[in-house]
């Protein structure tokens, strides 16, 4: 029983907390993250992501020149 | 460097897929919010690793029907790559799922028991834990002719097995992942016009990246079998 009793007020407070934010969220605009784009931060990570993606571009073009070279030795 | 143009097509609709994916607008969705932009690489790594497995698929029927070693290396590049793209689709899902929908200490999201069970969860792992059995099944025969035909026959039940696992059981029971009542992200009804600009160049491009690191692969081994691949 007081077990029963333990989940009932989890349950209800879940349902109740659940209920708080959907009536936040169902009121007015969904809140973006606007500011990060207004203030440029953005283009920080814009600028990271692009780093690494030109590191790993730079990593393959070396290996595929060096598979290219071991090719031609081979022939 | 060979055939270098669709390697810079690549390398251009990566750079677009980072800079338009994180700067263009996006829809504001009540639970998503910027987390929609995810699309462009968690989405992707999926479709990316569903070609290649359909490209290792084809050389494995291949090398049935013709016996070639070379379809069998192929095969199994083509998969290997795919199944790291699977697992990158993987975790990036976990993380997505568990700041908009899964996460187990946000009472206001679905209880633990909930995600334990999601049936797209399920799905992924199970495929993937079948193309490791390929792997499992490639290592454990030492004969080279034997091994190649009997992982050619495998794959090709592996990459039936993809479609119960994770294109039907998980349409037809009830789930939290998105996109549920159909194709996620290609329907027309799921995705804004303005993100379809991004995400269509997106596939393309990591699935060229995923070509591109399988080929390079490829060479090696045929360069580290040659002696007797042509003897």
């Amino acid at each position: 029983m007081h077990k029963i009793s333990k989940f009932l007020v989890l349950g209800l407070t879940a349902s109740l907390l659940f209920l708080q934010v959907f009536a936040q969220e169902q009121s007015g605009q969904v809140e973006m993250a606007d500011g990060m784009r207004q203030s440029g931060k953005i283009y920080v990570v814009i600028a990271v992501i692009l780093t690494i993606l030109a590191g790993l571009i730079f990593y393959l073009v070396r290996l595929d020149r060096k598979i290219t070279r071991l090719e031609k030795d081979n022939e | 460097m060979r055939k270098s143009w669709w390697k810079i097509v690549c390398v251009v609709l990566l750079v677009y897929a980072i800079v338009g994916g994180l700067l263009l607008p996006v829809p504001a969705l009540r639970q998503l919010q910027e987390t929609i932009r995810n699309l462009y690489y968690h989405v992707c790594m999926w479709f990316a690793m569903m070609i290649l497995f359909t490209t290792s698929v084809v050389y494995s029927i291949k090398h049935l029907r013709t016996l070639n070693y070379k379809y069998d290396i192929y095969a199994r590049e083509f998969a290997a790559v795919g199944l790291v793209l699977g697992l990158l689709g993987y975790s990036t899902g976990a993380i997505w799922a568990s700041y908009t929908w899964a996460d187990p200490n946000n009472p206001a999201y679905a209880s633990f028991g909930s995600i334990v069970r999601e049936p797209k969860l399920i799905g992924a792992a199970m495929a993937i834990l079948i193309y490791f059995a390929y792997f499992v099944l490639r290592s454990s025969i030492t004969d080279i002719d034997k091994r190649a035909r009997v992982s050619a026959v495998y794959n090709v039940f592996a990459y039936a097995m993809l479609f119960p696992s994770i294109w039907i059981v998980p349409r037809l029971l009830p789930s939290l992942h998105p996109g549920q009542e159909g194709n996620p992200a290609l329907n027309f009804n799921d995705i804004d016009a303005r993100m379809r600009m991004v995400f269509y160049p997106a596939i393309i491009g990591w699935t060229l990246i995923g070509v591109w690191i399988s080929i390079l692969k490829i060479r090696l081994t045929i360069l580290k079998e040659k002696s007797w691949l042509h003897a």
